[in-house]
Order: C-alpha cells, then structure tokens, then sequence
C-alpha cells in the first residue's frame, strides 16, 4: 500500500515511550508516524526536574521532551500532536486509525504508548471549581491558599508529601482518605501523622464540591456509614493516582482489571502486528527510563515483525 | 523567562504594546509547571500549524513582578489555579481562564473570540 497516509508503523502516545520507538523506527528508515493526543513529552514535561536519567545530570522534563521530539523528527519521524483519534482498527494486515477530524492514516504495524493521566474524583462540582480551588499540583498552585485552611484528597505517596508541602502555605490540611490505612511509604506516613497542621479524615471521599464563584465547603461522605458531613474548606487538592488512557482500545487488546495492556517481554500485545510501552503497559515501576527501554523494544521488536512480513 | 517556544513577553511596557500593536492576542501566565505546560504546548501547536495566523501566542512569567498587568486583571479575581490564559481583542480583555484547559477548550474560545 502505498498512499501518503499510509506508514510502516504508527505510535500512538508521544511521552518518552513513544519517541523512543519513533527514534529507534525512523532510523531504520521505516515510514513512521506518531500520533499525539495532548502535549509532546507526556507526563514527562510535568517534571519539573529529571536528574536520573543517566548521561544527563540535571534537566527540566519539558527540555528533556523537546531533546527526544527534535531527536525522532531529525530522523524524518512524523509527529501530530494535540488530536483526538476517534475510532482504532488493530485487527488484521492492515491497521487503521481514525481521528475525530476525519483525516485517516494505515500502518502494517502500531506501537501503543498512550501512556496516562491523572485521576480525578469525578463528582458534582470538580469541573466547575478547577482553578477556582480545586487543584492537582502543589508546586503550581500552593501559593494561592496562604494561611488559608484546604482538604488534601488521598492516601498515597504524592498526597501525604504535597499534604506536608502545602504546610507551607496553609494554615491547615486536612487529609480525605477513602480506607482505614494509607499506601505511601512509612517515612510519608510519619511525616503526615506528626505535623501540627496536618489531620485525617479516614474511610471516607468527597461526594460533592460546593461554593459560588470559589469553592466554599465539601460534602464528605464515610464510605462506613454513608453519613454525610459538610465541610468548610478553601481548596482542595487531588491526588488520588493515575490511569492509563486505554479505553480507546478496551476490547481490541487484551487489558488487566486496571485498564493496563497486557505485554510480553518483547512488548507484543495479544494481537498480531501491535505492540504496547510505557506506563500503559502493566507492570510495577514507571519512571522515564523504563518508559524508554519499552519504546526501544517495542519498536525493536516491530521492526522485526515487519522485516519478517516482508520477507516471508 | 519560561522555556517555550512562544513569544516572551517580559515587561509590562512589552504586554501594553504586544495587546496595542495586535488585534488578536492569547497570554499564557504560569511557570514550567504541569498545569502550565499541556497549555503552551496547546498553543505551541496551534502557532505551528498556521490555523491561527490572526492570533500572537505569548506567555508571561507568573513569578515576573512585571505579571502584575495579568496578575490584578478583574478578570482573575477568584482564579486559584495557574495559569492564568487571558485573551485580549483589540486590546480588551474577552474572555480569561485558570488552570489547565484542554485542545478543545483553547479552540472554542480562539474560535468564538477571534473569528479570522
């Protein structure tokens, strides 16, 4: 097949697993097109500080990004961002995406490196308070909550740091944890557990976000008893995990009970042809390195697919 | 200054003649920061295709003593999240935003305000 938008292998995702297969395929000389739904660089360019990637000492996420972007197109990658793919067909010789613009583009073999996102609570009020109290980012938003009393909503690592962190600011923190314990390391939990400004609300969540123009009070809900309490608060911060952006392939490939594609050492998925990397994939740590590793193996291993194809 | 591709905007003396000089005009004010940066990676592409050839993307430094003329805008009195977007026509203020927004709802906006 050869139309201009027809590739030798499509990646979909542009964080560090999906340039790295878009360095290693374009410079074996494979028509390659990466397919971008949000910013170049993924969750990548919301660090704000790398400095253990080896050979680098120290660099901004976003640096680090715009380095492997610059590096995939100077091998003659092609690299569409911020679009919305509204239909993927991973079955067969010929694999298919479809964008919500109605451009469409084939390939004989697709690299998945969606990678995530943050999570949200996905209650009443999150959309209307975002940046009118509600927030996902300590460092970027701590400042506006000065002396002023805010709920921390989680349990993990990320939420009892930034709780400890946004100390700086606020006059109080209050912790909303959905269980009974908390899933961060012991020196976080310590930490938390012992600051003045810092209590816990446990075994409960926020039903409802509630306010004018900025948000005033929370509906907190005991998961226990369903009891409902409202709460007086000046912001809220999220940090309640991440997901992985795969629901544009549920039931195309095969996906762990947490939405995770299922790979095999050499990043195949369970159908022919499409491989997975990054922190899409399941597996235990995600850090940019081992996103790089599965983006250079997944492309090393379709580069092989296709090699094999052609030949056989 | 922050590390995009954008047009910097360092001084209020450069915000007042960028907003003068310019029918159409977007001003990102955040730091390198992760509800900063999906932003100006927006606008970045936005700027890249062409599309929006009757629009200046810029950013200012939300931490720049200068940002006060985005900072004390009455248009952000409430805003808790940055950055803070502000999209100027013809020199006004006609529409600002806080915190992260999406590729559809930086169109939308672009779309409505600033029809080419």
């Amino acid at each position: 097949m050869e139309t201009d938008n027809h590739y030798d292998a499509i990646v979909i995702g542009a964080g560090p697993a999906g340039l790295s297969a878009g360095i290693y395929l374009s410079r074996a000389r494979l028509k390659t097109l990466i397919l971008n739904e949000g910013a170049v660089g993924g969750q990548t360019v919301l660090t704000h500080e790398i400095a253990n990637y080896p050979g680098v000492e120290n660099i901004s996420g976003y640096q680090l990004a715009n380095i492997m972007k610059k590096q995939a197109q100077s091998f003659g990658c092609v690299i569409k961002s911020n679009l919305k793919i509204e239909t993927i067909v991973l079955e067969g010789d010929v694999k298919k995406v479809m964008l919500d613009d109605g451009r469409n583009f084939t390939s004989e073999t697709i690299i998945l490196s969606p990678g995530g996102r943050s999570r949200t609570l996905g209650v009443p009020g999150e959309g209307k308070f975002k940046g009118r109290g509600i927030s996902y980012c300590a460092t970027c938003d701590g400042d506006f909550f000065t002396d002023k009393e805010i709920v921390v909503v989680g349990g993990g690592n990320s939420a009892l740091e930034e709780a400890v962190s946004l100390t700086n600011y606020a006059s109080k923190v209050t912790v909303v944890h959905q269980f009974d314990n908390f899933q961060a390391f012991e020196h976080a939990i310590e930490e938390a557990a012992h600051h003045p400004k810092i209590s816990f609300i446990m075994e409960s969540t926020i039903a409802e976000f509630k306010g004018d123009e900025n948000i005033e009070s929370v509906d907190i809900v005991n998961l226990k008893t369903n009891e409902i309490t409202p709460f007086k608060t000046d912001g809220v911060f999220i940090f309640i995990g991440y997901v992985p952006n795969t629901e544009f392939v549920k039931d195309k490939v095969e996906l762990n009970q947490w939405g995770e594609i299922v790979v095999k050492p050499d990043m195949s998925t369970n159908v022919k042809g499409v491989y997975a990397a990054g922190d899409c994939i399941a597996k235990r740590f995600r850090q940019v390195t081992t996103a790089v590793s599965d983006g250079t193996i997944a492309a090393l291993a379709a580069s092989g697919y296709l090699h094999d194809k052609r030949t056989n | 200054m922050l590390y995009t591709n954008l047009k910097h905007i360092e001084t209020a003396a450069d915000h007042a003649k960028m907003i003068a000089e310019n029918e159409n005009v977007m001003v990102i004010c955040g730091r390198m920061g992760p509800m900063c940066i999906p932003v100006y990676g927006i606008a970045e592409e936005l700027d890249e295709s062409g599309e929006y050839s009757h629009v200046q993307f810029c950013d200012m430094e939300f931490d720049n003593p200068e940002s006060k003329v985005i900072r004390n805008l009455p248009e952000v009195r409430g805003f808790m999240g940055i950055p803070f977007t502000i999209y100027y026509k013809n020199g006004k203020v006609v529409k600002a935003t806080s915190s992260i927004q999406n590729r559809a709802q930086v169109i939308a906006i672009l779309d409505k305000e600033f029809k080419a």
